[in-house]
């Protein structure tokens, strides 16, 4: 499906669905959104990229296979819940700390934040596996016959 | 003690890195782990062998009572040694015997493995550790029996191993359970101090015989014998190592450290030294008509298991003494005797012993070694054997038939040492594929250094053993033990024993030829015995898989379906039956205009789906039902919920128009009456779930966790959004495992849709 206007719109609407989708990660503690929405709001984004173009496009813009995602969401998200086993307490306890900017914006940050940034990777680096897989093998055989 | 127990995984661990740095060399350095364990353990000599053994706990699972308990006693610190010290000279000789080989280092890493593991059973006080470590022997043994996994009949034999000491060691965990509960404690030794709760309790019996199957499948007693010899597959090292001193003994360590706890009674000495005995007698007899060395071997130590074992049952002090002198003198020669075996093989190239002679000559060293090793097996006076053998005929001079069965079968011991010790190197010279020379120092070192104990033994008993064995038979008795050993008692009708013994093994030996063809026929016999008992019941379990694999796994997606939504339903209106749940109907939500329209939407979206005529169609169909369980998410007030449903909806629809890729090109449609009976399914499975929320919504057993989620959220959680925080962090682990499932889940397709792309291409070039 090669239409011009799918592909201009994929090229602008695509850093902003994984600007949404980043923001939906961080914001999730305190208001709807979260690590799962977050890495499907991502796939999405590659996905309508490799819709407008083709998956190689897609994989290209990706840069790290998405099977590392996976590897690598599986291990942050086990960072994250290990730093409480130095605290003394047990695994997957939080602990927080606070950034102070300025008077009145104090960040908190913690470590279920990790555990959702680990997330976040795994569901991007799923479902772009197996949607990448599928298209992939089509394309292939388009490509022979 | 912990460490010391650990040591041998952390150092098979370091292994592979070593063979980096070091190459083939890592394997002689790796011989450091277990002569530093040796070490450590004669410097715990005075300590365990005083009255007061060496104890250690470190807390580990509170729920089940499960502690890193350990305690080195004497009986312990004697198995250690040996464990340890045997260990050294193994993975020595490994390095010898595997060089060259391109597994050598994972072959030595299993070793080290195997060692910790035995280590382990023999110092765990906790009897949930003893279990896990006995697990860890089996399966360790595995993998050395089936190191040359490329040969069926090595991979069985480890398979052989592993599935009987298995079911052994499940019996053995449901008769430590019980005792343990009887006995309220799962400490190993505070379950033998509960003897008087023990054996009068009315389960003692089931206890006694469950622990008994676990001992004897380790320990290869008559009826599960049939495994030891056909693991003579695995290379020598392993052989050396694990059947004739270390792991096979396991069963009996325990057998020996249960006696006080539960032993001394009627049952106990009627099965254990039944037991006993008849493996001795089964093992001699079977042992003679062998002609492959290690096989020899092989059933001699079934035979002296079976010694060993009946020594147990009698549980008496002489009995005791002579259990555990016996034990350390065929652990040093059997060792030596694999050791020199492999050795043999390694350099002539013959496993014949009808086949091999003359190798004095080319490997004096050797052969000096397994002389001493043969005469220690033999009993000869001098050797340590001698001593052991001594000892249990004092033990068993008043059972007139345990006497006589003990020495029938120690004369065909000495048959048995005869040619595997003796004739190889002084008989007449035969030709052999190899030439042989004198093996490697790595390899010849643990025949020497075994011969050596051996000959300490045999000489200065006394001075060898009397502290050790002494404080090993006490920790078998339950109380201090005096232990003085001599080479010379007089003339006592042990000694007259000893001497028959002697008389009648060298004339057995002599009727070498005539034991040969008898063990021919005697070995079609065994055709019929436990053994073909195991294969029936083997080949009887994986014809059972297949057929109820077929039947439920036939490859059909459908099926699959309708397998498991009919199952679920089923099972769901089996437990309404008989929980007599009452259905409300008052806490419902009433039904306001926008809702029911949603609904209406859903359904005859639904309903086009099935009856669509279109691929295409059908998906937009299921579309549309997503996108409205999302606007009917966002009615009642879940944004997180309708957010994600929708983003999933929208990736099913591609990854649905993906898929038909794979379809074919023309439809195959359902007959009639595969549709009514879809149809029948569906709408049960609708009225069931349906039930099951009525249900769910009128039934209140306790509280809803929710308020409890909503009142701490912001002060414990830090987080306003209450859906967020019980993912992330009250239920942190559950989407820990989620992302696992999903990452699996992921693996999997990425796999099938690989296969099924380089079949593709194989089919079209």
């Amino acid at each position: 499906m090669t239409s011009i206007i799918l592909r201009t719109a994929a090229r602008y609407l695509f850093p902003v669905i994984i600007l949404f989708s980043v923001y939906a990660l961080l914001r999730g503690h305190n208001d709807p959104g979260g690590g799962f929405v977050g890495g499907l709001a991502a796939a999405s984004a590659y996905v309508l990229y490799a819709l407008a173009y083709d998956v190689k496009a897609a994989r290209r813009l990706l840069k790290v296979d998405s099977l590392s995602l996976i590897g690598w969401g599986l291990f942050i998200a086990l960072a994250g819940g290990m730093v409480s086993m130095f605290t003394g307490r047990p695994f997957l306890s939080g602990e927080w700390g606070k950034i102070t900017v300025s008077q009145d914006w104090v960040i908190k940050i913690g470590t279920p934040l990790i555990f959702d940034i680990g997330v976040y990777l795994v569901v991007l680096g799923v479902t772009l596996t197996i949607l990448m897989a599928l298209s992939d093998v089509r394309e292939d055989g388009e490509e022979r016959s | 003690m912990l460490y010391a127990v650990i040591s041998g995984f952390i150092a098979a661990a370091c292994l592979p890195g070593l063979r980096r740095l070091l190459g083939e060399r890592a394997t002689l350095v790796a011989a450091l782990a277990p002569l530093s364990l040796t070490v450590w353990f004669a410097m715990q000599f005075a300590a365990a062998t005083s009255g007061t053994p060496v104890e250690s706990t470190l807390p580990w699972l509170a729920g089940l009572d499960l502690h890193l308990a350990f305690r080195l006693d004497g009986l312990a610190l004697l198995f250690a040694l040996l464990i340890s010290g045997i260990g050294t000279l193994v993975v020595l000789y490994s390095h010898g015997y595997l060089h060259g080989h391109p597994q050598q280092h994972w072959f030595v890493m299993y070793t080290l493995m195997f060692m910790a593991s035995m280590l382990g059973v023999v110092l765990a006080d906790n009897i949930l550790l003893l279990f896990i470590f006995w697990e860890l022997t089996s399966f360790t043994s595995y993998l050395m029996i089936g190191f040359n996994h490329e040969e069926e009949k090595s991979r069985k034999a480890a398979l052989q191993a592993l599935l009987v000491t298995g079911f052994g060691g499940l019996f053995l965990l449901a008769g430590l359970l019980l005792a343990g509960q009887a006995a309220g404690t799962t400490s190993l030794s505070g379950l033998i101090a509960a003897r008087d709760v023990i054996t009068t309790h009315p389960h003692y019996p089931v206890m006694l015989g469950l622990v008994l199957v676990g001992a004897f499948t380790k320990s290869a007693q008559v009826p599960f014998h049939f495994w030891l010899p056909n693991a003579m597959q695995a290379p020598t090292p392993a052989s050396a190592y694990l059947h004739s001193s270390t792991m096979v003994k396991a069963g009996v360590y325990l057998l020996a450290r249960l006696n006080p706890g539960m032993g001394g009674t009627e049952p106990w000495l009627l099965y254990v030294t039944g037991f006993g005995a008849v493996t001795l007698l089964t093992g001699a007899v079977m042992a003679a008509g062998q002609v492959y060395l290690k096989r020899l071997l092989a059933y001699t130590t079934v035979a002296a298991l079976g010694a060993m074992v009946m020594a147990i049952g009698l549980g008496t002090e002489k009995a005791a003494k002579a259990m555990v002198v016996f034990l350390f003198a065929h652990a040093c020669y059997k060792a030596a005797l694999f050791l020199v075996a492999g050795a043999i093989d390694h350099e002539t190239g013959e496993k014949n012993v009808t086949k091999l002679g003359g190798l004095f000559r080319p490997m004096p060293v050797t052969g000096a070694a397994a002389l001493v090793a043969a005469l220690s097996m033999a009993g000869v006076p001098l050797a340590f054997g001698f001593i052991g053998k001594e000892l249990l005929y004092a033990a068993i001079f008043d059972h007139p038939v345990l006497l006589a069965i003990a020495v029938a079968s120690s004369a065909f011991f000495l048959l048995v040492a005869f040619q595997t010790g003796i004739r190889p190197f002084l008989a007449a010279t035969k030709a052999t594929p190899r030439t042989p020379h004198e093996p490697p120092w790595t390899m010849v070192a643990g025949p020497l250094a075994l011969g050596l104990v051996t000959l300490a033994g045999g000489m200065a008993p006394g001075w060898t053993a009397d502290v050790l064995a002494g404080a090993a038979a006490a920790s078998m008795l339950g109380r201090g033990v005096d232990l003085h050993l001599h080479l010379w008692h007089g003339v006592t009708r042990e000694l007259i024993a000893s001497g028959i013994t002697l008389a009648a093994g060298m004339v057995v030996t002599v009727l070498a030829g005539w034991w040969l063809t008898a063990g021919g026929r005697l070995a079609g016999l065994a055709r019929l015995g436990p053994e073909r008992g195991y294969d029936l019941a083997l080949r009887g379990l994986v014809g059972f898989a297949t057929l109820q694999t077929r039947a439920l796994q036939s490859g059909s997606l459908r099926r699959y379906l309708l397998i498991v939504v009919l199952t679920v339903s089923a099972l769901f209106v089996i437990s309404f039956a008989r929980a007599e749940l009452a259905l409300s109907f008052t806490g419902l939500t009433p039904l306001t205009v926008p809702m029911a329209l949603l609904c209406g939407v859903v359904i005859f979206a639904a309903v086009s789906a099935t009856v669509s005529a279109s691929r295409l169609g059908a998906v937009a169909a299921m579309g549309v039902v997503g996108f409205s369980v999302a606007l009917i998410f966002i009615f009642f007030g879940a944004p997180d919920l309708a957010m994600t449903q929708l983003v999933v909806e929208t990736l099913s629809v591609v990854l649905l128009v993906s898929a038909f890729y794979y379809l074919p090109p023309f439809a195959r449609r359902s007959t009639w009456r595969g549709r009514a009976r879809d149809l029948t399914v569906s709408v049960f499975a609708g009225a069931v779930m349906t039930l099951l929320v009525l249900l769910a919504a009128g039934e209140q057993i306790e509280e809803p966790i929710s308020g409890y989620f909503a009142e701490t959220s912001v002060p414990l959680g830090h987080g306003r959004n209450i859906v967020n925080v019980i993912l992330v962090d009250y239920r942190a682990l559950d989407t820990l495992g989620e992302i696992t499932v999903l990452a699996v889940a992921g693996l999997g397709s990425l796999a099938l849709l690989r296969l099924r792309a380089t079949r593709k291409r194989e089919d079209a070039s």
